[in-house]
């Protein structure tokens, strides 16, 4: 079978990705489209150029980093002082046979995020430059598979309650890594919330036959 | 509302690619070879493959975790006074009679709420579904797009247990560790996530569809 066969929809008609209803796009969409069956979102608001989102990414892996090097929390009871940072419960959880809880906390807390900022960064950046970068569809595609998987605003409230429940028993000092948590998670929220994979397409199908 | 005269993309043979949202027009009377997105290249599917197939999977095995994930501690507190083994539903009353009832309450939606919600949604979508239900297909379809949300946040419990161990460290004082309870709680969020990401909604309009023919 030739894949030649296989052409896009021609523009002007949107399929719901939850009811699967086609239905013909608006010309002039200033604001996000949504389906008229089920009321699922079919086309983002405007959506950040490359060059916006890559200055939010950039911010964000500088944060990131911040976060995740300096203590989210302190805590000093009786003389003693500990710290932790989102690594450091990962640590602890291993030394006490919790693996499969520190792998959690690793990957959702650290390891995806992380991963999908340097994937959006490879994106971002040779797009902003008006190059095509290799690849593109297999790291679009990894973005969209990690994307739910990130969860630093739930560890965020995670935070917040902790603190409440040692507050009782000792002293606790929220740390850099706390304001650098709350840093990040705007940062992401306004990447995401402006992120438009139909957006990167276009450029990256721009950059390729003008080269 | 009817719902009638409205055609679905794949009664045109057009599908949309699960890689990157291009919707494709397949060549006629094609529906058994493997087409790819001519875009992205990635495998095209009229629906997403074994869709409820995989959803039960994940949520039958979910379901069996959800068991141990509200017996078994979470969390076990080493004080002078004794062990104090905390189960998900112990550590919110504690909040509780400790006055924060807010915060208590944040704790109930998260970690009781949310999971019992999530478990007992995905089962009355898959069970309408295999029904061939013609009930409120639009508020299930929002039901769905809701467990999508909520998804991640039952995780709070997790990151309030290692938060806690990885703190309270004072070998004199107390020490924190975490129960098994904690795995089990972890794989059921997981499991849940897995399984509403496995879940195609489209299949709660096709049966519209599929009658009229």
């Amino acid at each position: 079978m030739t894949n030649s066969l296989v052409s896009p929809a021609d523009s002007p008609v949107l399929a719901c990705h939850e009811c699967d209803l086609l239905q013909t796009a608006p010309t002039h969409a200033t604001h996000g489209v949504c389906c008229s069956r089920c009321g699922c979102q079919l086309l983002p608001g405007p959506g950040y150029q490359p060059a916006t989102s890559l200055a939010l990414v950039l911010a964000g892996l500088l944060v990131f980093i911040l976060a995740n090097v300096f203590p989210v929390v302190g805590l000093e009871a009786g003389g003693v002082r500990t710290a932790t940072t989102l690594l450091g419960t990962a640590w602890q959880l291993t030394q006490q046979q919790m693996q499969p809880v520190a792998l959690l906390i690793l990957l959702t807390g650290v390891l995806l995020p992380g991963l999908e900022l340097l994937c959006l960064l490879y994106l971002l950046l040779p797009l902003s430059l008006g190059r095509a970068p290799r690849g593109f569809a297999a790291v679009m595609r990894l973005v969209r598979i990690l994307h739910p998987w990130g969860m630093v605003e739930v560890f965020l409230l995670g935070v917040l309650v902790s603190l409440v429940k040692l507050a009782h028993m000792a002293a606790v000092h929220p740390g850099i890594g706390l304001w650098s948590f709350f840093a990040l998670i705007l940062l992401l929220a306004s990447s995401a919330s402006r992120f438009d994979a139909g957006l990167l397409w276009e450029r990256y199908h721009a950059c390729r036959t003008s080269r | 509302m009817s719902h009638l005269p409205l055609k679905t993309a794949a009664r045109h043979g057009m599908w949309s690619c699960h890689g990157c949202s291009l919707l494709c027009r397949l060549p006629a009377g094609a529906d058994q070879a493997a087409w790819h997105c001519p875009r992205c290249g990635a495998a095209l599917h009229r629906r997403k493959p074994h869709s409820l197939q995989y959803a039960w999977a994940y949520l039958i095995a979910a379901i069996i975790c959800y068991i141990p994930a509200n017996l078994l501690p979470i969390m076990l507190t080493d004080m002078l006074s004794g062990t104090q083994r905390d189960t998900i539903m112990s550590g919110v009353v504690y909040l509780w009679q400790g006055g924060s009832w807010p915060l208590a309450l944040v704790v109930f939606i998260a970690s009781v709420l949310v999971p019992l919600l999530k478990i007992l949604s995905m089962l009355l979508l898959l069970l309408t579904v295999h029904w061939r239900s013609r009930w409120a297909p639009r508020q299930r379809t929002r039901l769905y797009r809701l467990l999508e949300v909520v998804g991640p946040w039952s995780m709070l419990d997790i990151y309030v247990v290692g938060l806690l161990v990885a703190l309270v460290q004072l070998q004199s004082l107390a020490t924190i560790k975490a129960g098994p309870g904690a795995i089990a709680f972890g794989a059921v969020v997981v499991l849940t996530m897995l399984s509403a990401m496995h879940f195609d909604p489209r299949l709660i309009w096709d049966v519209f569809e599929d009658d009229d023919e």
